[in-house]
């Protein structure tokens, strides 16, 4: 045991926690040197192209592909019956959400067709091109249908019942009714009510979904190059239903180029790809174009949800209630469902307050859109969307400032541990310091008096804000309980080379998000290596510990803290050998910049690559009973609690022209409290580009879709996400609370942002058109929109 | 099926020879026929600036152009650029100020930089702004990336 | 999402191409600068079976001031229009329309003169080319002709070019004594196709204007001259009361259509609105 044994990774000398390291991976990828799914060609590989459903809602009489299989250069035409001989058919529901239902989804649509897009066929030939061109010649037969299209009418007695085997599309309800909400309202001063709607968009990934499957016949042996984010369960999804041994599958994605959280689902023409390759014995490439991306991605959000506030005079907050109805597509996404985002709004609507009243519906349905799935911060920008909005009306309707209404009802920093009013327990948040601090960064009286004045020249600009709280860190208790093989817990292994450098595994993927930079820089303070000695792996199930990946804002607070157990083990089976060597006892000695050094007062007395090189060369040398242990992994999982939550809080600023219905963000503040915070410019990155997404659900992204299912604006053209110059500079501060359930301390950051932006905008807009007496509640705040809202058209 | 057409082509300073479909665009054609990925797709319609390519030293969308109308010209590369150096400060400031995350923009992004550096040596936040709106990141928000595109601009300056 | 395959040529000559244009059997593509062109390819939405790439042919690049018209060929690229002297000077709405298409990588490769042949009507080109009087010059197997630009956007992508013509070049009068340009759009995003825009060009003396032309897109099937508009504004002084009889007058002159980004209400308060910023820009 060394002299900082008992000491946690806060206290290690030259530390690299909070330190803005660049990152390791990122030199390679400003070089193109980047390795993607899509980068890897094979000897022999073949590629695949998708013949997708035309219509929402169709019949498949017949398929024939003897025309499509003539051509020289095609290998083999599957269709949706071909591939469910090979792959099993999937259920996407989770147990622990009592009653959601879904039936089997199968990788290529059997006998109909549920949505525009939907793949039903798929042709190998030798070149994308080709694939392509052959689709063409696929003759199907298809007897369209009445599609349920409205999510509002999903539910209707004459609606279209898209799965027969059910009475009607309702995929999920969820109830909660804490204390008694009507009392509460009647003894409110003020009662606000409000509509608010929020559009169905997409994730968008630079990098479109892709797969390479490589099926070697000799070792019935199955490895994936796979742009995903949860590699373990991918190969636990694809060993079961392609019938395979887990440890016959290997998972690799080494670059991801954007997720956001769909790359975490089953996707049917990926399990296809992979099941065409082991029926061909080939490689098989697939690589979604940005067309079908917009029909074949998950779509996310789409919330139609009814809230209802009431305050006292004083502003506390006495009752809320909300009625939120989804549409999620005719299937529930496996393995995680599609019910998890309208099971957050429910959990963390008013999350950010004290309040004892509480009653909440939520209702999923079924319709002939892509199905509907987890994207970056799920359910929150709907949940403080439709909180922060009612918290501010009725702020404005009892005649106080909002803030002021908000941290009334926000617990007090040292009334922690607490619990939602669902019961969700909160370990250790900040939202009165936050608030605080944000306030101050903002300048707010300033804002306030030049927008009086501006006001009278007839520019309406708006302030508004949001206030929230954000699961990270999820335990069991998010997926794993309802049956779904996705792990909570991560490893990290380090191996000491013979030279003192460090390889160190870890089970969480990168994605861009700087996981990578993370593992490096605990390990580098853990062990006391220096971050150019040390080389992270990831995204590559049989090289790495097993453990979920990179989704929920999990990897810093889990892996990392996996990363600290492990760089303290290997830290001090190396002090045992210098121990040996230095004849000292190991708990007098440290590591300290890559050199064996005297814990008391830093003396350096050997480097760590003299002992590589004599474990590994020069074993003969230490004592026969003596064996030195220069890999090890260790593990992590919270416990305590079964997420660690995160405050933080927004302010947007902008200006409405309210001839035209543009909306300049002017500029858009963020106060951050994700616990210990690693890497302060990865962080404020992460916010800042999460702040921007959440921009893009708030005025730009909507997948529009016409009253038959057909999509309008299925393209990068038509499709409008924020681009560079309507963005403001988004400025970024922290409060530091960490958990205490690791010695890491860290939360998650990957969310806050776009959780939180909506509101803030939104409620800046309608502070802006408050003279006006507009008010808009229906995301994206279009142009069109904020132009019907005030009257013009 | 059509005919393959002969292309002859200068690429990172490599004279290349190929037969090549006509329909093949050029970022195709760099990234499988000549395996230099580091040009990346994102769009196959012109939207997204993932492909951006130079030829004949001007920035263009590789996926809307053939790979037979690269006959006859020089085209550059990620690849090409960061060995032979051109873009080596642009890159060291990517890199300190994070500009890039997963990576897909990253390479189209910094020959756009480049270029916008070579038509305007001090560019302001929002001519950088502008100047980049045709390429998409859905990563960073922008910020780093314009950071470190007006520092490469001001480190130029200082040195001339 | 890969073109069907074509076979391609490229010819030297504008006869050469005139011939092979003529010649060909099934659904020929002219590449240009392929900006509009590729993404149709790519996305399938047009399969020709010959693409005809006339880059080769260097008589259609370039700018010229030849006496009083400023001709620009049609293989000009975007690039080479927007940083050109000649045309800030004798044609100055179309160097102010420049920025607004596109990006700077598609604009190094778009060329004016398949922006022209192409009449998107939400293309920024031909209703700058309407405002300005220009006339577009097409060459066929028969010889040159030429058509006024109003005359030669019909309809929705459709033009008075035949499918053995090409178009050659444009001629612009150069700016005469007096007259003043103003471009206006609104689009969703910098660089994006417009919502509505506007081209506007006039005579003005002091406050007053006359000759007026405003030329919309993005608010019908091609360019539209509001010509009621410019009846009204003729010969009056600009100032909020002529204004707003000009923004009157507009109802007569555009029917628009919705389209994914705003209504066609929304559209005509856009145009209102354009001329507005227009007019007040035209005596800045």
């Amino acid at each position: 045991m060394s002299g900082s044994e008992g000491l946690s990774i806060h206290d290690r000398p030259n530390s690299y926690i909070g330190r803005s390291v660049p990152r390791p991976n990122l030199p390679r990828l400003l070089k193109g040197r980047g390795s993607y799914a899509d980068d890897v060609k094979l000897p022999r590989m073949l590629h695949a192209a998708f013949l997708r459903s035309p219509y929402a809602h169709a019949e498949i009489v017949s398929i024939k592909t003897d025309e499509a299989e003539k051509v020289t250069g095609v290998f083999r035409v599957f269709t949706g019956d071909d591939i469910a001989k090979v792959c099993s058919p999937w259920v996407g529901v989770l147990t622990h959400l009592e009653g959601l239902r879904s039936p089997p989804q199968h990788a290529l649509a059997v006998g109909r067709v549920l949505w525009q897009g939907e793949p039903l066929a798929a042709v190998v030939a030798e070149s994308r091109a080709l694939a392509e061109d052959v689709l063409e010649l696929i003759e199907v037969d298809y007897k369209e249908l009445p599609p349920a299209v409205d999510m509002e009418k999903a539910l209707d007695g004459d609606a279209e019942v898209i799965h027969d085997v059910y009475e009607n599309n309702l995929c999920w309800e969820r109830n909660v009714n804490q204390g008694d909400v009507d009392a509460a309202f009647a003894a409110s001063e003020v009662v606000i009510e409000e509509e608010y709607r929020f559009g169905r968009h997409t994730g968008v990934t630079l990098e479109s979904r892709s797969i390479v499957a490589d099926f070697d016949a000799g070792e019935d042996m199955l490895t994936l190059y796979h742009s995903t984010q949860a590699p373990h369960m991918k190969q636990a999804l694809f060993a079961k239903h392609l019938d395979l041994d887990e440890h016959k599958i290997r998972i690799i994605c080494r670059d991801v180029g954007g997720a956001f959280g769909l790359k975490a689902h089953a996707y049917g023409d990926e399990f296809a790809t992979a099941a065409m390759s082991m029926v061909l014995k080939r490689p098989v490439k697939f690589v979604a174009d940005r067309m079908e991306s917009f029909l074949g991605d998950i779509h996310a959000r789409d919330h139609i949800v009814k809230g209802k506030i009431g305050v006292s005079k004083e502003g506390k907050i006495l009752g809320l209630e909300i009625d939120d109805l989804t549409g999620i597509g005719p299937y529930s996404v496996y393995p995680r469902s599609s019910a998890i985002e309208i099971n957050q709004v429910l959990n963390l609507t008013g999350g950010a307050y004290v309040f004892e009243n509480y009653r909440a519906r939520g209702r999923v349905v079924f319709q002939n859109k892509p199905p509907m799935c987890q994207y970056r911060a799920v359910g929150h920008p709907i949940a403080i969307s439709v909180a922060e909005s009612l918290v501010e009306l009725a702020a404005s309707a009892i005649d106080m400032e909002s803030m002021q209404m908000r941290q009334l009802n926000m617990a007090a920093d040292d009334d922690y541990p607490n619990k939602t009013v669902t019961g969700i327990p909160l370990e250790n948040l900040s939202h009165q310091e936050s608030t605080t601090k944000l306030m101050e960064m903002v300048n707010y009286q300033e804002i306030r008096n030049e927008q009086a004045e501006l006001r009278s020249n007839g520019i309406y600009r708006g302030v508004g804000f949001g206030a929230l709280i954000e699961v990270t860190n999820p335990s069991p208790a998010f997926y794993g309980v309802g049956g779904a093989p996705i792990s909570a817990q991560d490893g990290c292994s380090i191996k000491l080379d013979a030279k003192g450098n460090l390889i160190v595994g870890t089970s969480v993927t990168e994605q861009g998000q700087g996981a990578e930079a993370v593992i490096s820089q605990v390990v580098a303070t853990a062990v006391g290596i220096t971050p150019e000695k040390i080389k992270v792996i990831s995204g590559d199930t049989e090289n790495t510990p097993y453990g979920g990946g990179t989704w929920a804002s999990r990897g810093t607070g889990i892996a990392g803290e996996a990363a600290v157990k492990a760089g303290k083990v290997i830290r001090n089976n190396i002090l045992d050998v210098a121990g040996i060597l230095l004849q000292s006892e190991p708990e007098t000695l440290d590591i300290r910049n890559n050199q064996i050094v005297d814990d008391e007062n830093g003396t350096e007395r050997m480097s760590v690559a003299e002992i590589g090189r004599i474990v590994y060369y020069r074993g003969d040398t230490l004592p026969k009973d003596f064996q030195a242990e220069m890999m090890v992994v260790q593990h992590y999982l919270p416990k305590s609690f079964p997420f660690a939550f995160t405050n933080s809080v927004h302010c947007s600023h902008l200006e409405v022209d309210v001839t035209t219905g543009f909306i300049k963000l002017l500029k858009h503040w963020v106060v951050e409290d994700c616990g210990t915070v690693v890497n302060p410019q990865n962080v404020d990155d992460q916010v800042r580009g999460g702040v921007v997404q959440g921009i893009g659900g708030a005025l730009y992204e909507e997948c529009i879709y016409n009253d038959q299912g057909q999509l309008l604006n299925g393209n990068l053209a038509d499709y409008l996400v924020p681009m560079a110059v309507e963005l403001p500079e988004i400025i970024v501060g922290h409060v530091e609370s960490r958990t205490f359930e690791s010695d890491l301390g860290a939360k998650g950051a990957g969310e806050a942002g776009t959780a939180g932006a909506p509101a803030a905008i939104m409620n800046a807009l309608n502070d802006a058109l408050r003279p006006l007496e507009a008010k808009l509640t229906r995301q994206p705040f279009t142009p069109q929109r904020v132009l019907e809202a005030l009257g013009k058209v | 099926m059509t005919n393959r057409i002969e292309i002859n082509t200068t690429v990172n300073g490599e004279t290349v020879s190929r037969m090549v479909e006509p329909r093949t665009n050029l970022v195709d054609f760099v990234r499988y026929d000549l395996e230099l990925t580091g040009s990346h797709v994102g769009c196959e319609h012109g939207v997204c600036g993932a492909c951006t390519i130079r030829l004949n030293g001007e920035i263009v969308r590789g996926c809307l152009m053939l790979a037979v109308q690269a006959d006859g010209g020089l085209v550059e590369t990620i690849e090409g650029l960061s060995e032979n150096g051109k873009i080596s400060d642009l890159q060291e400031q990517f890199l300190i100020r994070n500009a890039g995350q997963c990576g897909s923009c990253t390479p189209g992004m910094l020959l756009t930089a480049d270029a916008l550096l070579e038509s305007n040596a001090s560019p302001t936040r929002m001519e950088i702004r502008e100047f980049i709106s045709g390429n998409y990141c859905r990563c960073t928000g922008f910020e780093a990336i314009i950071d470190a595109i007006e520092k490469t601009a001001q480190t130029r300056q200082k040195e001339r | 999402m890969k073109p069907s395959p074509f076979d391609y040529v490229k010819p030297a000559s504008l006869g050469e191409a005139l011939s092979l244009l003529s010649d060909s059997d099934g659904e020929v593509a002219v590449l240009a600068g392929g900006q509009s062109l590729m993404p149709t390819l790519n996305m399938r939405l047009s399969s020709p079976s010959l693409l005809i790439d006339i880059n080769g042919i260097t008589e259609l690049d370039g700018i010229e001031v030849v006496e009083d018209v400023i001709r620009i060929g049609a293989l000009t690229r975007h690039q080479v229009v927007q940083s050109s002297a000649d045309i800030a000077q004798h044609a100055p709405l179309i160097a102010m329309a420049m920025p607004h298409i596109a990006h700077p990588a598609i604009r190094n490769r778009g060329t004016f003169g398949g922006s022209i042949a192409l009449a998107d009507p939400a293309a920024e080109l031909p209703a700058c080319l309407c405002a300005l009087g220009a006339t577009i010059e097409i060459a066929g197997n028969k010889g040159r002709r030429t058509v006024s630009a109003v005359d030669f956007f019909k309809d929705l992508y459709e033009t008075d070019l035949a499918d053995d013509e090409l178009l050659t070049a444009v001629e612009i009068p150069v700016l005469a004594d007096g007259y003043r340009s103003a471009f206006e759009e609104l689009a969703r995003r910098h660089g994006d196709y417009a919502m509505t825009g506007l081209a506007a060009h006039g005579l003005i003396d002091g406050d007053k204007v006359s000759d007026l032309r405003l030329a919309f897109f993005a608010v019908g099937g091609t360019p539209v001259l509001a010509k009621n508009a410019a009846a009204v504004a003729e010969g009056k002084n600009i100032g909020d009361e002529m204004i707003s009889a000009v923004q009157s007058a507009l109802e007569k002159d555009l029917d628009p259509f919705d389209d994914l980004n705003c209504s066609a209400a929304v559209k005509m308060l856009y145009a209102k609105e354009l001329t507005s910023r227009a007019l007040k820009a035209l005596i800045r």
